[in-house]
């Protein structure tokens, strides 16, 4: 028999996909029976106190978590979500709720030998109840109190060699998609770039020492399977700078039907024989391509690297030789001043270990904004208010037709003193010497 | 909510354990915080950091921030890690009187 009465949650159980009530539930029982004889570090019905405090929810339809919490473990400034139940006589089980971001692997490749450690602590020392992971890649560990942090902490680094993931006014946990680690189309090593800058900015990452947040995220191609370019105020983006590499043959297999279109990602519906004017030619958004019937081309010094091509026939195309990547800055969520993708700033940066113009650019960027920005300004906005040309300025970038996506419109054009022949210096009584008052 | 008594006086404090006015901040709530912020002997070091959240939030009405906190006191973050262990929000702010840090923390 359940602790709470969940009538408007067991709703959630009906239905196809898998339901996280039907596994909190399954959990809360396993609690319960606990065949492992494990000695629980926080209330045994945590898992029930959760069910019951969000089934209250949904009955009032407002949250009853309490605003904010400031917990941690000694040495880091962040890293731990604290939170607190507003009605902690009414489900103690849930009293502290603490949310713990564990960094990740970068790609989220696990074995089960240490994911089955990892639960054996959170099972012990939690709730039970992970986020399989956070939008900013952490892997999340829901519900524990706060005498646990520091008993939690000392088991991931000692044991686990595992380390928190941030939180607050600092770099964020750094992701990355899958790369080279099983995708054709990366330019570059997304997970050694990803785990070399997490590890060299250790310090950014634990002690808040920012205006705001910042996240750096790694896509390997423009396809943007971690969202880079939406979701991190420096967006790593690989690209290629040579020609995309043509396998004729391929090509007609293509054409004559042997080769699915897109890797047979559009197979669950009949779109008719596959088409290369229509689907690929035709959908070329600088016109660069043309098929005569036998031969594909490709005016490479007019192609944006939209991916269109090699997307539709993977077999048949591939990405350049000369490749690295584009940096692109500024991307945020709407508050406050608005929602904000990246914009480009390094067209081109060679990415191979040690990293060292990569490092480079950021570097430069942080020198400015953590002098410049206002309490929590993210980057994207700092460059709003001081301007794109002050973040080619200050990471030593000149400016380029590139960085804009068309020009200004309007004409209030600053000049720079030194640039304006005479100078700022004006004096009026040498004005009024030739235009009369 | 909890309140916590110490050499005779009296603290109301949130579940962070962070005053819930600054007005009833005196010298012996510092004693009363720093074990449990990790922080053995009180120095002149920790004592400047929170004379200089206090002049600040007086004046200001909000805590500074890490890099103002870092020029005025002339410490580096890590100096202030090493003197107040869960750093400046949760260690001396907490210590200071202020409240509670707020956002997405």
């Amino acid at each position: 028999m359940a602790k709470h009465e969940t009538p408007l949650l067991d709703e959630l159980t009906k239905g196809p996909w898998p339901s996280f009530v039907d596994d909190i539930k399954q959990e809360a029982a396993r609690r319960h029976e606990n065949k492992d004889g494990v000695e629980y570090q926080i209330p045994e019905d945590v898992c029930d106190d959760l069910l019951g405090v969000l089934e209250l929810s949904y009955k009032d339809k407002e949250t009853h978590w309490k605003h904010g919490g400031i917990v941690g473990v000694f040495g880091y400034g962040g890293g731990v979500i604290g939170r607190y139940c507003d009605s902690p006589q009414q489900f103690p089980g849930v009293a502290h709720f603490h949310t713990v971001r564990v960094n990740h692997p970068s790609g989220k490749w696990y074995t089960t030998d240490y994911l089955r450690k990892l639960i054996d602590i959170w099972d012990m020392r939690g709730s039970g109840l992970t986020n399989m992971h956070g939008s900013t890649g952490d892997l999340v560990w829901l519900g524990t109190f706060t005498e646990q942090l520091e008993e939690i902490f000392y088991e991931l680094t000692h044991n686990m060699e595992t380390d928190l993931g941030g939180s607050g006014s600092n770099l964020r946990t750094p992701a990355d998609c899958m790369g080279m680690s099983r995708c054709e189309y990366a330019c570059y090593d997304t997970h050694a770039l990803c785990y070399a800058l997490t590890q060299e900015y250790q310090d950014e990452l634990h002690r808040p020492a920012f205006p705001y947040k910042f996240k750096f995220k790694f896509d390997g191609c423009p396809n943007g399977c971690v969202a880079s370019i939406a979701r991190a105020d420096m967006s790593f983006i690989g690209t290629w700078k040579d020609d995309i590499k043509i396998d004729q043959d391929a090509v007609k297999a293509y054409v004559g039907g042997e080769l699915k279109p897109n890797a047979g990602a559009h197979a669950s519906r009949d779109w008719g024989k596959f088409d290369i004017e229509e689907e690929v030619i035709n959908r070329c958004p600088t016109n660069c391509m043309s098929w005569d019937g036998s031969k594909l081309t490709i005016d490479n010094s007019e192609c944006y690297r939209c991916m269109h091509c090699i997307n539709t026939m993977p077999r048949a195309l591939r990405i350049g030789d000369e490749r690295g990547a584009s940096i692109l800055c500024g991307a945020k969520a709407p508050i406050l001043d608005g929602a904000q993708m990246s914009s480009l700033l390094v067209p081109f940066v060679p990415v191979e270990d040690p990293f060292d113009e990569v490092k480079e650019v950021i570097e430069n960027i942080w020198d400015w904004w953590m002098e410049e920005g206002k309490n929590r300004e993210r980057l994207g906005e700092t460059m709003k208010r001081m301007g794109f040309q002050k973040l080619l300025e200050v990471t030593g970038t000149k400016a380029d037709a590139r960085h804009v996506q068309y020009p200004r419109e309007n004409p209030y054009i600053f000049w720079k003193s030194e640039d304006v022949p005479g100078g700022f210096e004006r004096d009026i009584q040498d004005f009024r010497s030739r235009h009369q008052r | 909510m909890a309140t916590v008594e110490f050499k005779g006086k009296t603290f109301e404090i949130d579940e962070d354990g962070f005053l819930q006015r600054f007005e009833d901040w005196s010298p012996e709530w510092v004693d009363y915080v720093k074990e449990q912020e990790g922080i053995k002997e009180l120095t002149d070091e920790h004592q400047k950091v929170i004379e200089f959240l206090q002049d600040y939030y007086k004046k200001n009405g909000i805590a500074p921030m890490v890099r103002i906190l870092s020029k005025v006191t002339g410490f580096k973050l890590k100096h202030i890690y090493e003197l107040f262990p869960s750093g400046p929000g949760k260690g001396a702010c907490k210590m200071a009187g202020l409240p509670k840090p707020t956002g997405c923390v």
